[in-house]
């Protein structure tokens, strides 16, 4: 009998509950959920706004979300073009970093997106500026502004000289989030050019050998070297952490000839490669 | 091999037409197979001049076809047919329990004491499969039966110290027995520190401390039907392992079982007995007493198994039937922190066993066919399911990083057959057994992740897609009867099939800092145990006896290596004498050099090695009730010795004096 009025009363409870939780009005998407601002850079009529997951720039590779806000209507800017200009001044001269072109983020309207390693920065965050050029309606404009840097805990990036007399910028990508599991591990190489320029470094290949030092350098097994993928100009391999800590993984990079160019092979005596990058989890 | 399956299978089945009650008969020597009685201290008379207050490690020592590994004094792990835990099924009367620890540092032995138990059942293979699966055999702990019988209000007090580790014994029990009701309680305190290896050796770390409470009380509603409950709380802290680079600061054990008895009488259904049981288990490794260690850590295990099963004993015409319906649930996680010597560096956390499930039913069936005046055909068959189950997510992940698939999940259909025939005559005795089993692999085997083997020196990986261990076996044993002479030869041989064991990952490096590699768990194609002992006695006069045992093992796998931890050439002898109010024996035990070692498995050639002991007891009578003494001196002659079984060689106790001191008040 009562049974009857309560499951009635439940059901509609239940609907209305669920019902509430996601009353999202579908005007007002927003594109940057879960990301966090770092910065906004204005310029006359725009603002630029910067996006990642942290809200703030590290040494390393930084995925970066801009969107560009039309100041007078107060909407964002669909159909730009963009690029930029990141640049470290140094007493006697200054330098810029491996860095992505900016495209429109896949299925979103008003979200552009792209990548910049900063290979270094000072202590206190200095150094560093970022040009970004726009065009809008075949109207170029540019504008430039200090941004701060800061150093990332471990080492997630490497800039050296290889045996060739090439400098190099080696940087970790994934594992973003290790597991005690063969993490995919993916890591941008590019070639220092000049102080301006830094290409993909195409078809080496970068031998891995992870190691725990605070255990006697433990090693894990199953780990593959990583190789390039032209697809998006990654390397890729696999990375097997079998517990959680500290983990350094010892490169070597080697070219399409076989050569070494940079790092050792770890052994009794040699705890660990001159070429390595750190994690932690 | 299935024709072999199918031979046993029509044994088992033709046995189920014919009839009659077979008297089991109940063995009370210890050094027996087939059942070893942990006497309780009010049956002095029983006893071979064993200590009344003696762990049940010691009591299971004492039968042939069991050896204890030791890792230090305390918490032994029972091999029988030289097969070690994972190849027997070790249940605490009926109820499944399993240890917490991944180093096999706290065998269910361990977890119960002399005061809780009636007597123990051991089956050699797969007579051993009443209660689970196994391929060596099973060994139950049994509580005390239910009484009612009105004897009232009865207790006793226990006292014992030994003077190697200063070893300190102390036991209580209090008992009142009504008609309807009954309740018991005991409780035992051991403390021993460390104790001195021949020639006053200190062994460090050899110290524990434990105590075990236990209250069981029984209600009886009818002529027919009776109910028990019974509760075994069991704590031991300070453990040293010296044979381990470890020690245990905890071991808790929380056992619980309720108990249906339903007894009809004149009926084919002559008793069934339903229980359903809970164990939880916490195990903690602790290092903080080593001063040097490579990295310090934190190793806590828990098991907790949920169960029932439900048993039946029926008679008609020529047969004994037995049947047990039984299923449990068994949760094992354990997990291992280690803190960085780097103190900028985080702590390194893994799981050393991802949280596994497993559940399995099952049914059993036995017959003891009393066919003709002597002679037993016994038929047994069991039935299981059994599922495994990795809980967390990373335990796939981490064991997908050395097998390239794993399985949430695992189901196997596991099955044992048994059939022995016994022939029973005044001079004579004589049984031969054929029987197949198959096991699942233990919960280390299939899932463990960088469990470290000090035997070996290697960390040890899982391997979740191991195969069923199945084995054949034949047994046999005579008995003649010469007068007073008795002589006696008992062989078991297995021939087991997918025998699982670690096989070295070659490059892969150990996690554990100074270890020598990496085994993963595999199976050998094939591997053959075979025993056999010869036992005698002489019985010289009323009061004088003569009695030894000489045993021979062998263990090979396919590939031609010795297995590890058989057996060497070994022998027993002890003359007694026994009067009503006083005992004394004499022992000589002893083991030849272990020269089919395995160094594969991290085996040396251990020494041989022999031992005497002097046993003493007398029984006081008084109008308070009795009192019980015992004392004597173990290792006399104060060698200094270990045997094949202790791991890492480490020695075993020099000369120890003992006394036990019983009394039981009525």
């Amino acid at each position: 009998m009562k049974l009857k009025y309560i499951l009635p009363i439940a059901f509609i409870a239940l609907f209305f509950s669920c019902s509430t939780d996601d009353d999202n009005d579908t005007s007002t998407i927003n594109e940057v959920k879960g990301l966090e601002l770092i910065q906004t850079i204005s310029n006359g009529n725009e603002t630029i706004e910067l996006y990642n997951e942290k809200g703030i720039f590290e040494t390393g590779y930084n995925r970066i979300s801009l969107r560009l806000k039309d100041n007078t209507t107060d909407s964002y800017i669909e159909d730009a073009t963009l690029s930029w200009m990141p640049m470290m001044q140094m007493p006697t001269m200054q330098h810029s970093c491996p860095k992505s072109t900016i495209s429109k983020a896949l299925g979103k309207d008003t979200v552009y997106e792209g990548f910049i390693i900063y290979q270094m920065t000072n202590e206190d965050s200095s150094g560093w500026s970022l040009t970004i050029n726009y065009n809008i309606d075949d109207t170029d404009y540019s504008v430039t502004e200090t941004i701060s840097v800061w150093q990332y805990e471990n080492q997630n990036t490497a800039s050296f000289m290889g045996s060739d007399d090439s400098r190099y910028i080696l940087a970790l990508v994934e594992p973003k989030a290790p597991s005690i599991a063969v993490n995919e591990m993916k890591v941008g190489l590019f070639k220092m050019q000049d102080m301006m320029t830094f290409p993909v470094v195409e078809d080496y290949t970068i031998a891995l050998d992870p190691r725990m030092p605070g255990m006697g350098n433990h090693s894990s097994p199953n780990n593959t070297d990583l190789t390039f993928n032209n697809a998006d100009n990654f390397y890729y391999g696999d990375l097997s952490l079998t517990m959680t800590g500290y983990w350094k993984l010892n490169l070597k990079l080697i070219n399409a000839n076989g050569e070494v160019l940079k790092g050792e092979d770890v052994t009794e005596e040699n705890e660990a490669s001159s070429l390595y990058l750190e994690l932690e989890f | 091999m299935k024709t072999l399956i199918t031979v046993i299978l029509c044994l088992l089945l033709s046995s189920l037409g014919f009839t009659q009650d077979n008297n089991k008969e109940i063995k009370k020597d210890t050094t027996k197979l087939e059942e070893v009685l942990v006497l309780s201290r009010r049956k002095l008379s029983n006893h071979r001049q064993e200590k009344t207050l003696s762990s049940i490690d010691d009591y299971l020592e004492k039968s042939n076809k069991i050896t204890m590994i030791k890792r230090g004094n305390y918490a032994w792990e029972p091999t029988i047919n030289n097969m070690a835990s994972e190849r027997l099924v070790v249940t605490i009367d009926g109820m499944q329990i399993f240890g917490a620890c991944t180093d096999k540092m706290d065998p269910i032995t361990s977890y119960v004491d002399v005061s809780n138990l009636e007597k123990v059942t051991i089956g050699s293979g797969q007579e051993g499969t009443e209660n689970g699966h196994s391929i060596g055999g099973g060994i139950d702990l049994k509580l005390p039966s239910s009484k009612f019988n009105g004897s009232g209000f009865k207790s006793g007090l226990d006292l014992g110290y030994e003077t190697n580790g200063n070893y300190k014994a102390t036991g209580l029990d209090l008992e009142y027995t009504g008609n309807t009701f009954y309740m018991s309680a005991d409780a035992i305190y051991r403390k021993s520190d460390n104790y001195d290896a021949g020639g006053n050796e200190e062994i460090l770390y050899s110290q524990f401390e434990k105590y075990n409470l236990s209250i069981q009380s029984g209600y009886k509603f009818s002529e027919t039907q009776s109910v028990d409950a019974n509760l075994i709380y069991d704590k031991a802290t300070d453990v040293g392992y010296p044979a381990l680079p470890m020690d245990v600061s905890l071991a808790e054990a929380l056992i619980a079982s309720l108990t249906h008895y339903y007894k009809p009488e004149d009926k084919v259904l002559k008793s069934l007995e339903t229980k359903l049981y809970f164990n939880t288990i916490t195990h903690i490794m602790d290092d903080t007493k080593r001063p040097v260690v490579a990295i310090r850590m934190d190793m806590p295990g828990w098991s907790d198994t949920y169960g029932f099963y439900s048993k039946a004993e029926l008679r008609k015409k020529k047969h004994h039937f037995t049947l047990n319906l039984n299923g449990f649930y068994n949760k094992s996680l354990a997990e291992m922190t280690m803190f960085s010597n780097n103190p900028s560096e985080p702590d390194m956390f893994m799981y050393t066993w991802p949280d596994i499930r497993t559940l399995y039913s099952g049914i059993f069936i036995k017959d003891d066919f009393h066919f003709s005046e002597d002679e037993t055909l016994t038929s047994s068959i069991r039935l299981g399911y059994h599922n495994n189950k990795i809980a967390k997510e990373v335990g796939i992940q981490s064991l997908e990083i050395f097998h390239d698939t794993v399985d949430e999940q695992s189901n196997r259909f596991l099955v044992s057959l048994a059939s022995t025939y016994q022939l029973k005559k005044d001079n004579y005795n004589l049984s031969v057994g054929l029987s197949y089993g198959k096991r699942a692999p233990s919960v280390s085997e299939g899932y463990g992740f960088y469990l470290f083997n000090s035997f070996d020196n290697y960390d040890y990986i899982g391997n979740p897609n191991l195969k069923d261990e199945k084995a054949l076996e034949a047994n046999f044993s005579f008995k003649q009867k010469f007068n007073d002479f008795e002589i006696g030869i008992e062989s078991s041989y297995f021939h087991i099939m997918d025998y699982i064991i670690g096989e070295i990952t070659p490059n892969v490096s150990s996690m554990t800092i100074g270890a020598n590699g990496v085994r993963v768990y595999t199976a050998l194609d094939h591997a053959s145990i075979f025993n056999t002992y010869v036992n005698n006695s002489y019985k010289v006069s009323e009061r004088f006896a003569i009695n030894g045992t000489v045993g021979y093992n062998y263990g090979k796998g396919n590939d031609g290596e010795n297995l590890p931890l058989i057996k060497p050439f070994s022998y027993f002898a002890e003359f007694n004498y026994n009067t009503p109010k006083f005992t004394a024996a004499l022992q000589l035990d002893g083991n030849g050099t272990q020269s089919n070692y395995s160094p594969k498995y991290g085996e040396n050639k251990t020494a041989d090695y022999a031992i005497v002991n002097l046993n003493l007891g007398n029984v006081f009578y008084n109008k308070l009730g009795k009192t019980v003494l015992k004392y004597g001196i173990e290792n006399i002659l104060d060698t200094k010795y270990s045997t094949y079984a202790d791991w890492n060689d480490f020695p075993r106790q020099g000369r120890n004096f003992y006394m036990n001191l019983s009394f039981v008040f009525q």
